[in-house]
């Protein structure tokens, strides 16, 4: 292999493939927690696509906006870890299939 | 090979094994040992993108702050290993693989049918990604946005103190 640099689309399929595995830790576990870790999985494999953008276009807002969502996931880790806490105080299990008082 | 390339495979394959590892993991810590190496390994990628100052914050932010965050609610729980119910467990895995299917097909034909073309990093990449020109956009261009998501950290500070606190009155 002769190759110089990494072109964006590699970069892509990388974050489409962390994506994908983020999307099924989220339909196959039961665990929230886990859930939840599949979660901070596809945002930070989109966090992926912006920067490869930004440094492959020379252009500062995806760098920008990385920020921004890192911002919106620490917020996110803060009230989904206190719900789970609140749910396993309630109902004593942390399991999604379990907790089904929702449903009609 | 460049370096830029190999280290490319190296973290790319990394991040890859330990998303999987994540999500396979019977046992919560095991999975959120691996998540924090799949943070690492997203670092690094960002590095051989040159975009330091964000590198340095996924660890920080990342592998720092919400890792902690995790792994001190699953100490708190004192949770075991995940048991899987049979019946249930198999129809969600058919629907999360089907799920994954549809969608590697869906970017494999966006990525063939339009190749971007790009091949090199932006000769202004490495500049970019410094704290200087990062900050420079950040407090003037985008400081409305900057401002209101300070406001969002804090409402959400309010809102995780109000949801785990013991009773609420």
């Amino acid at each position: 292999m002769n190759l110089q640099s990494v072109p964006l689309d590699w970069y892509l399929i990388v974050a489409a493939a962390l994506f994908t595995i983020g999307v099924i830790g989220v339909v196959t576990r039961r665990n929230a927690i886990i859930v939840f870790m599949a979660i901070e999985m596809m945002l930070n494999s989109v966090n992926l696509v912006f920067i490869s953008f930004a440094q492959f276009l020379g252009d500062i807002t995806g760098q920008i906006f990385v920020l921004f969502v890192m911002a919106v996931a620490a917020g996110e880790a803060a009230i989904g870890l206190a719900i789970v806490l609140a749910l396993f105080r309630n109902k004593r299990t942390v399991y999604v299939d379990e907790v089904n008082v929702l449903k009609w | 090979m460049s370096l830029q390339v190999a280290l490319f495979f190296l973290f790319g394959i990394g991040a890859i094994a330990t998303a999987i590892g994540t999500i396979t993991r019977r046992n919560p810590v095991a999975a959120a040992v691996n998540l924090i190496a799949h943070f690492f390994m997203l670092a690094g990628l960002y590095l051989t993108l040159e975009a330091q100052l964000l590198a340095v914050l996924q660890i920080l932010v990342y592998a720092g702050a919400i890792m902690v965050l995790v792994v001190f609610v699953i100490m708190l729980l004192n949770l075991g290993n995940e048991q899987a119910l049979r019946e249930q467990f198999t129809m969600r895995k058919i629907v999360g693989v089907v799920l994954a299917a549809m969608f590697v097909l869906q970017v494999s034909v966006l990525v063939n049918a339009q190749p971007t073309g790009a091949t090199t990093l932006s000769p202004k990449a490495a500049t970019l990604g410094t704290v200087e020109s990062i900050g420079q956009a950040l407090f003037t261009q985008y400081l409305f946005p900057f401002e209101a998501i300070s406001l969002l950290l804090l409402a959400a500070l309010v809102g995780a103190i109000i949801l785990a606190k013991r009773k609420v009155e």
